[in-house]
């Protein structure tokens, strides 16, 4: 078949289709750009961080580059140290000498300011050889695993972020090892936050299902009425609910005088569950409280809006074929509401591995999520390369979460309304 | 109506001639750590100066070094001149993001300053001493040393520390025993680390952390401790201008310095330059004192010091007895390995 120019018809078609796809592509053409721009190169540059990290090798451009021949088992020959003690004085003239100090001292503790002092008395030395002159300006590279930190930070692709991020280290011989029980964290970390994350959303699951239940079944004068009360705090600025939880649980505040005035504190004394005014601030018991109220309309709403669309006629049909009333909510209602339990349980879960303030402000010692420490890496250790890794576990973490999500629950099954 | 709106034009070409006059002065933004300490210099610098026709922008900071480097990185300066304490003093000008002081510029004698040699990035503005203190309408017979902030039996109830290693650990040992001018060598080992965190164990129920400047003294007023360590001159503030029943407890006192560090490569540099060194006047800086109880780094201003704010000051012979120097040098190197184990601990 051919049209009226001649073409053939199926030709004609597929460039219709395609003329199509081209327009809507122009379309969403704006928003991929911007999602593109704003949110996927960040996060892959970020990401980068976690992995790549030029300073070592930038400025000991001729050391990294003998010492990749080294066999890591003797000390290194003098014409590493020579090689080292020309990097040094170049790196000094530039000023950049501290970032090889400080990447070194992560893995030797000490090495920042003993990078500086051997730059700093090379300086003034001219000729070698070198390799006494370094090690009389610091006995510290007489040792074979000062060499062996200095060449493996001197490859621009480094582990040392991630393994640190998961409490793991390189050891002398450069086998992986667990860091001492002292300094381990991050997992604990990991594990808190994601803890948390899930109390948070069981408890405005529970809180919340109630009330979207209620607002469904109001005629719509008075649940439009009630819904403010869900959305104004909704509105209110999360630093602003958590400055009020810190006003009411403080201790000697509103909430300690109430459990005092109503004789509550004194009866759980005489039980013997405390002793003396109960600890209510700065505690996992406040971060959980706050943040479940901050989270509440989140998982609330989609539930609600799922409910809406909920026709009464089915509990109607249920009950008329004999149900009692809780076994039709159970069986017939429950059910077509999980769509909105899921998407706003996944919803509330995601938002709470981020929170970072409310665990600061009203938690305790040993509530600091996970976005904590990573905003400490960044803005006071200006350890991008820590904080990136730590964001990389995070987002590893969420996404293998998100991938058993699926398969249990569906996420086509998920419904906002 | 038609004089009115000419009246109006008028009023309005007035004011807009009045604005470019006020910005033929310099424009910068200054940068410190907020609260009492903020106040102070708004009063003693920002004020004065800003009445001789410049115009200076207050920032915020809790001496996050890394986000003047980002900035001086990202090429997108937003702070001029920024107060540091003598760490990021050292950081900032070891990584490049803070410039190096032309003293000869600034017009000033560099041997006239208290702590000069800090870092050569950088002007000394203050001494100041962290110290702990109480309320004396909670505690009647009051602590007097550092090892009474660590014992529970004879001081039970809550106390605020910072939420940092740094000052904690040193006194963790000194109330453990150590003589002050061996802290820093017991610290270096392994056994001496695990020392201070065994000692800081002992109250770590009862501490309640702060972080910015601000919150140590509010802690006290707001009864949510019964002694807090804090910034002297954070204490010393309610004391004289809310007549707080507080006492500082100067025994084995940290003396570190706020100093003033330009920020490497800023467009406003012939300004900061002006601002920094009209800051570090013995007139401003003699001025300062009467907000803020720190000593002042230029000598010249000590003669003109109040001599009832003298006793106060960090610098008084009586306060400096047990006095020790932070040492910012050992910070650089074990920062980074303390900081993360105290995190660690505080988890558990």
């Amino acid at each position: 078949m051919r049209a009226a120019d001649g073409t053939p018809l199926k030709i004609k078609l597929r460039q219709a289709e395609r003329r199509e796809v081209r327009r809507a592509f122009l379309l969403i053409a704006p928003l991929f750009l911007f999602i593109v721009i704003s949110f996927l190169i960040p996060i892959l540059v970020m990401l980068k961080n976690a992995f790549y990290d030029p300073d070592v090798v930038n400025n000991l451009p001729q050391t990294t580059e003998l010492l990749r021949q080294w066999d890591g088992k003797a000390l290194p020959g003098e014409d590493v140290f020579a090689a080292f003690a020309a990097d040094l004085k170049t790196a000094s003239k530039a000023r950049t000498v501290a970032l090889v100090g400080k990447r070194l001292n992560y893995e030797i503790p000490t090495l920042k300011s003993k990078v500086t002092v051997t730059a700093r008395k090379l300086d003034k030395i001219e000729t070698g050889p070198w390799t006494e002159a370094v090690i009389a300006a610091d006995p510290i590279w007489k040792d074979v695993f000062t060499w062996a930190v200095v060449k493996r930070a001197g490859s621009s692709i480094t582990p040392y972020y991630l393994l640190s991020a998961l409490d793991l280290r390189q050891g002398p011989d450069g086998g992986i090892e667990r860091t001492p029980v002292e300094r381990r964290i991050y997992l604990q970390v990991l594990g808190r936050t994601l803890s948390i994350s899930l109390l948070v959303t069981l408890c405005t699951l529970i809180l919340g299902y109630p009330v979207a239940y209620m607002l469904a079944i109001l005629p719509q004068r008075t649940a439009s009425i009630l819904m403010i009360f869900v959305l104004l705090p909704f509105w209110t600025s999360l630093l602003v609910r958590t400055t009020a939880w810190t006003i009411l649980l403080q201790d000697g505040g509103v909430m300690a005088q109430f459990l005092h005035i109503s004789g509550i504190t004194w009866i759980a004394n005489t039980l013997g569950f405390m002793s003396g005014e109960p600890q209510l601030f700065k505690t996992r018991f406040a971060t959980v409280l706050a943040m479940t109220h901050i989270q509440l309309p989140f998982t609330l709403l989609p539930i609600y809006s799922v409910m809406k669309t909920i026709s009464p006629t089915y509990m109607r049909a249920a009950k008329s074929l004999g149900a009692t009333p809780f076994h039709a909510f159970r069986t017939v209602y429950v059910p077509q509401t999980m769509p909105g339990v899921a998407a706003g349980c996944l919803l509330t879960f995601i938002l709470c591995l981020g929170y970072f303030i409310t665990p600061a402000l009203v938690g305790g010692g040993s509530d600091n999520m996970i976005a904590g420490f990573i905003d400490t890496a960044m803005n006071n250790e200006g350890n991008w390369g820590k904080s990136s890794a730590l964001g990389f576990v995070l987002l590893t973490a969420t996404l293998i979460l998100y991938y058993v999500y699926n398969r249990l629950i569906g996420i086509d099954k998920m419904k906002l309304g | 109506m038609k004089k009115l709106s000419i009246l109006f034009t008028a009023a309005l070409l007035a004011g807009t001639a009045f604005a470019a006059s006020a910005r033929a002065g310099d424009e910068l933004t200054v940068t410190s750590w907020g609260g009492a300490y903020s106040d102070s210099q708004r009063k003693a610098y920002y004020e004065p100066y800003n009445a001789a026709g410049n115009k200076i922008t207050e920032a915020e900071y809790n001496g996050e070094v890394a986000k003047i480097k980002a900035m001086v990185d990202a090429n997108a300066i937003t702070w001029d001149v920024i107060d540091v304490d003598s760490a990021t003093a050292l950081q900032g000008c070891a990584e490049g993001a803070l410039e190096i002081i032309d003293w000869a510029k600034l017009g000033l004698d560099k041997a006239k300053f208290l702590g000069a040699d800090v870092s050569e990035c950088s002007v000394p503005t203050i001494v100041f001493g962290t110290v702990f203190g109480y309320d004396t309408s909670k505690l009647k017979d009051g602590p007097t040393s550092i090892s009474d902030l660590f014992d529970l039996a004879k001081f039970p109830g809550k106390r605020g520390l910072q939420k940092n290693p740094t000052v904690n650990l040193e006194w963790a040992l000194i109330a453990d025993g150590v003589p002050a001018a061996e802290v820093y060598k017991v610290l270096a080992t392994p056994e001496g680390v695990d020392r201070a965190f065994k000692k800081l164990d002992t109250i770590k129920s009862e501490i309640v952390w702060w972080e910015a400047g601000a919150q140590a003294p509010q802690l006290l007023a707001d009864g949510q401790v019964v002694m807090t360590s804090a910034w002297n001159g954070r204490l010393q503030k309610p004391i004289d201008v809310d007549g707080k029943p507080f006492k500082i407890v100067w025994d084995h006192q940290a003396l570190d310095w706020d100093l003033w560090a330009i920020t490497k490569g800023t467009p406003k540099m012939e300004e900061a330059y002006r601002f920094v060194a009209f800051a570090s006047g013995a007139g401003p800086q003699a001025e300062q004192t009467k907000y803020i109880a720190y000593g002042p780094a230029n000598s010249d201003a000590i003669p003109n010091v109040e001599p009832k704010t003298l006793p106060n000051l960090p610098t008084a012979p009586d306060n400096l007895k047990t006095a020790w120097n932070l040492d910012t040098q050992f910070w650089a190197d074990h920062g980074d390995e303390l900081k993360e184990r105290f995190n660690a601990w505080l988890a558990k």
